[in-house]
C-alpha cells in the first residue's frame, strides 16, 4: 500500500534530524540512560575534549553493573567495582545528570527502571551503552544499544548517527501453554532465526501471542532481540501498554497524557506496510525451553536432549562438539535429571515482579535442595519493595533462597558474583556464553519457572511435573 | 581519529563462528577503570588461571604476537556492546577484522576506533581463509581500503565491499562529533518543533518532584 508505514518507520522518520555528509542519518535520542561499567570512560573523554552534556535533563545514570547485591552494601562491598561506582557518581554530578545511586529507592537495572518509572514511552527513542537496550521496545519505543564512543557522541549531541536498518516482522501465532512464557518464546525464536538471523534488522514482534502478553513479558521478549544480532526489537503499543503506563511517575499526565495517547494510537504499523522480511512462528506446542549449549540458539524443550552430532549440519559439528564438551554433556544426553549446583533468578531479562511471583509460587512451602545455592536478585529497588510488600522475600528466604539488593549480578558477572568452575547453573539471564558467569561455568538459560523448579528439585526438572500439572 | 587507508602486516586466522565480545574482553578479569587491554584480549583462551600462557593458542604463537589483521568466521563480535573488545584488539595492533559477517554494534565500535571491519563471504572468504592459514604469519597481507582489495601470498587480490560512508569516515579520519555538530542548528530546530508537537518527548519530569 502506498504510504503505509511500519511502527519502526514512524518512529524513525519522526526522529530523523538530518543526514550527514557521510550518508549517516542522525536520529534524535529522547531518553539516554547510562550505566557504571561504561559511562565513566565516556565522561572522561567528554571532559578531555572540553565538551558538555547536551541534554542532562534527558540523561539518567544507573548504578547496576558493578554493584554488590548483598544486603547492606556500600560502594566498597565489591572492592573492584568501587572505582566504577564513584566515577559514575562524580561524572554524573559534574554534568548535572540525575543518578539512581546505591541507596536510592528507585535504583536498579536500567532496562527495568526506565520502563517502570515511565521514563521510556511508546514512540520514543532510547539509547543505553548496553546491548540489552532493546528491552524497552516492549513499550513500543525504539532503542539502540551502543558502544562507549557512541555514548560520548550522544552525550555531546543528543543524536546517534546510524545507517537505517531493514525491517523484520516476527508473527507469533497461537496460544501459550501453562508455564510457557516470554522467555521460552524468545529462545524459540532465536533457535528459529539463529544467533545472527536478526543482524541488520529492527525486529517488530506481532501476532496474538504478543497481544496477549503483559508489558513485563513484552520487555522480556524484546530483551533477547540482541541475541539474534539485532540492535532493536519492538512491540506496537496497545491498551495493555497505555493502562500499564498510566500514572507512572515520569509518564505524562492530564492534557499532555491525552495528547500523548492520541499520538500513541497512530503508531502501530499500517495495513500493508512493507517489511524486508517476515517470519511466522506457531507457539501452540511450545514447551518450557532450556539451552544446552554456549549460544542462546542452542536450545530445546525441557524434556529434550542435547543433539546427536549426526543431526547437526556438518559445518556446525565442531562448534557443537565444543559446546557440549564445555557444558559437560554427551551428544544426545537428556537434560532432565542433570544435577544443578546453582540457580540465579534475576537480570534485565527476568527480574520483574511477575517473574518473581512465578518463581515464588513454585518455591512456596518447599525447600531448596541441600547443597544448591539459589539467588533471587530483583531487577530494581522498586521491584524489591513491591515483592516484599507481597511477602515474596519471606517465601524465598524460608525456602532457602538468598534475597538480594538490585543489580545485574550474575548476568554480566562484573560485580564479583560468579559460580565456581564446572558448576551447572540454571539462570534466567540472557547469555550462556563460555565463561560468562565465571571460568568454566555451565550456564543453562531458562525462564523463572524452570529455574525455581530446579532449585527445589536439585536437578533439571519439568516444572509441570513438580507442580503435578503434567 | 587517525586516517586509515591501508593495513599491512600479519594476518592471524581465528576461523571460528560467533566469537563474542565477552571472549575478546573478559571484563570479569579486568582490574580497574583502565586495565591492560593487550593483556585482557582473549585472556581466558591465552592464559591459565595462574597467568601462565597457553602456548599453543594462536595468539601466543611467536608469529602471531603482533598481528595487524584478524580473519574470523561468521557473526564476529556478537554479544555485549562493550567497546573494550575493540580496544583489546587495537592494543595488540589489529587494525582490520575480516569475517563472513560482523555483529552490528561491534562493527560500529570498530569504525569509531579506526579499525576496518570487512564482511567477506562465499568462495572469496574460503580462499582468503586458506591463504591466511597457509601463510601462517610468515608473509604479510595488505588491505587497501582505497582500492577495496585484500592482497597477500597464495593468490590474486580479492575485492571487498564497504559502505561508502564507512570508507569516507576511515580514510578521512573524520571526527564523529565534529561531523554531527555541523547539524547543530537542525538538532535545535528539531527540539523546538518536537517541544511544540509532542512535548512529552522533550520533557522528562518526575511528577512527584
Amino acid at each position: 500500500m502506498q504510504g503505509a508505514k511500519t511502527l519502526f518507520d514512524k518512529i524513525w522518520s519522526q526522529h530523523l534530524v538530518g543526514r550527514r555528509v557521510d550518508g549517516r542519518e542522525l536520529i534524535y535520542i529522547d531518553r539516554h540512560v547510562l550505566h557504571d561499567l561504561h559511562a565513566p570512560h565516556a565522561f572522561e573523554k567528554l571532559a578531555n575534549a572540553g565538551r558538555a552534556v547536551s541534554r542532562p535533563d534527558l540523561t539518567f545514570s544507573m548504578q547496576d553493573h558493578s554493584v554488590s547485591v548483598l544486603p547492606g552494601r556500600t560502594d566498597d562491598t565489591y572492592a573492584e567495582g568501587a572505582a566504577f561506582v564513584r566515577a559514575m557518581r562524580e561524572g554524573s554530578k559534574r554534568n548535572n545528570v540525575r543518578v539512581f545511586d546505591l541507596g536510592d529507592p528507585e535504583q536498579g537495572i536500567s532496562h527495568v527502571v526506565a520502563p517502570e518509572l515511565g521514563m521510556v514511552l511508546p514512540g520514543a527513542t532510547h539509547a543505553v551503552p548496553d546491548s540489552h537496550a532493546c528491552t524497552v521496545g516492549g513499550l513500543g519505543a525504539l532503542a539502540f544499544g551502543c558502544g562507549t564512543t557512541e555514548l560520548e557522541h550522544i552525550l555531546a549531541t543528543q543524536v546517534i548517527a546510524l545507517s537505517r536498518p531493514k525491517r523484520l516482522r516476527v508473527n507469533l501465532e497461537g496460544k501459550l501453554k501453562p508455564y510457557v512464557a516470554a522467555k521460552d518464546v524468545a529462545l524459540h525464536i532465536i533457535a528459529h532465526l539463529g544467533v545472527s538471523g536478526g543482524a541488520g534488522y529492527a525486529i517488530e514482534y506481532a501476532g496474538p501471542v504478543v497481544r496477549a502478553m503483559s508489558i513485563e513479558s513484552r520487555l522480556t521478549l524484546c530483551n533477547l532481540t540482541i541475541e539474534m544480532g539485532s540492535r532493536s526489537g519492538l512491540v506496537a503499543p496497545d491498551d495493555t501498554t497505555f493502562q500499564w503506563l498510566a500514572g507512572r511517575p515520569w509518564a505524562p499526565e492530564g492534557a499532555q497524557w491525552d495528547a500523548a495517547l492520541a499520538h500513541w494510537r497512530t503508531l502501530p504499523s499500517d495495513e500493508g506496510a512493507f517489511y524486508d522480511r517476515e517470519v511466522t512462528i506457531d507457539c501452540t506446542q511450545l514447551d518450557p525451553q532450556i539451552t544446552w549449549g554456549t549460544e542462546p540458539s542452542q536450545v530445546t524443550g525441557v524434556g529434550g536432549r542435547a543433539p546427536e552430532l549426526d543431526d547437526v549440519e556438518p559445518t556446525r559439528r565442531a562448534a557443537t562438539q565444543k559446546a557440549l564438551a564445555y557444558m559437560g554433556l554427551s551428544p544426545g544426553a537428556a537434560l532432565e535429571g542433570l544435577a544443578v549446583d546453582r540457580v540465579f533468578i534475576g537480570s534485565c531479562t527476568n527480574s520483574r515482579l511477575p517473574d518473581l511471583e512465578i518463581a515464588a509460587a513454585i518455591a512456596k512451602g518447599r525447600k531448596v535442595a541441600p547443597g544448591l545455592v539459589a539467588m533471587v536478585v530483583p531487577g530494581s529497588s522498586t521491584v524489591k519493595r513491591q515483592a516484599e510488600a507481597r511477602g515474596l522475600d519471606k517465601i524465598f528466604t524460608d525456602a532457602g533462597f538468598m534475597w538480594g539488593e538490585s543489580g545485574c549480578s550474575m548476568c554480566a558477572s562484573t560485580n564479583g558474583d560468579t559460580a565456581a568452575p564446572q558448576e551447572r547453573v540454571l539462570s534466567t539471564t540472557n547469555r550462556n556464553f563460555e565463561n560468562r558467569q565465571g571460568r568454566g561455568v555451565r550456564t543453562h538459560l531458562v525462564g523463572p519457572a524452570l529455574a525455581a523448579a530446579a532449585a527445589i528439585a536439585g536437578k533439571i526438572v519439568d516444572v509441570r511435573k513438580l507442580t503435578g500439572e503434567a | 581519529m587517525q586516517s586509515l587507508t591501508h593495513v599491512t602486516g600479519v594476518a592471524v586466522p581465528m576461523i571460528e563462528d560467533d566469537l563474542n565480545t565477552d571472549q575478546m574482553a573478559p571484563l570479569q578479569l579486568a582490574k580497574g577503570l583502565k586495565p591492560d587491554y593487550a593483556d585482557l584480549l582473549f585472556k581466558r583462551r591465552r592464559q591459565n588461571p595462574d597467568g601462565s600462557l597457553i602456548a599453543d593458542y594462536v595468539l601466543n604463537q611467536p608469529q602471531f604476537t603482533a598481528p595487524s589483521i584478524l580473519v574470523a568466521g561468521s557473526n564476529f563480535g556478537c554479544g555485549s556492546s562493550r567497546e573494550s573488545a575493540v580496544w583489546c584488539l587495537y592494543a595488540v595492533g589489529i587494525r582490520c577484522v575480516i569475517a563472513r559477517s560482523i555483529a552490528d554494534i561491534f562493527r560500529e565500535n570498530c569504525l569509531q576506533n579506526g579499525v576496518l571491519p570487512i564482511e567477506l563471504d562465499g568462495a572469496a572468504m574460503d580462499g582468503l581463509q586458506q591463504r591466511v592459514l597457509a601463510a601462517n604469519g610468515a608473509a604479510h597481507f595488505n588491505v587497501d581500503l582505497e582500492a577495496q582489495t585484500i592482497d597477500g601470498p597464495g593468490g590474486e587480490a580479492i575485492g571487498f565491499d564497504v559502505r561508502a560512508s564507512d570508507k569516507l569516515r576511515l580514510i578521512e579520519g573524520l571526527d564523529e562529533i565534529g561531523l554531527t555538530m555541523k547539524h547543530a542548528s537542525e538538532i535545535r530546530a528539531w527540539e523546538a518543533q518536537t517541544l511544540a508537537d509532542t512535548p512529552w518527548l522533550q520533557q522528562a519530569r518526575d511528577k512527584r518532584a
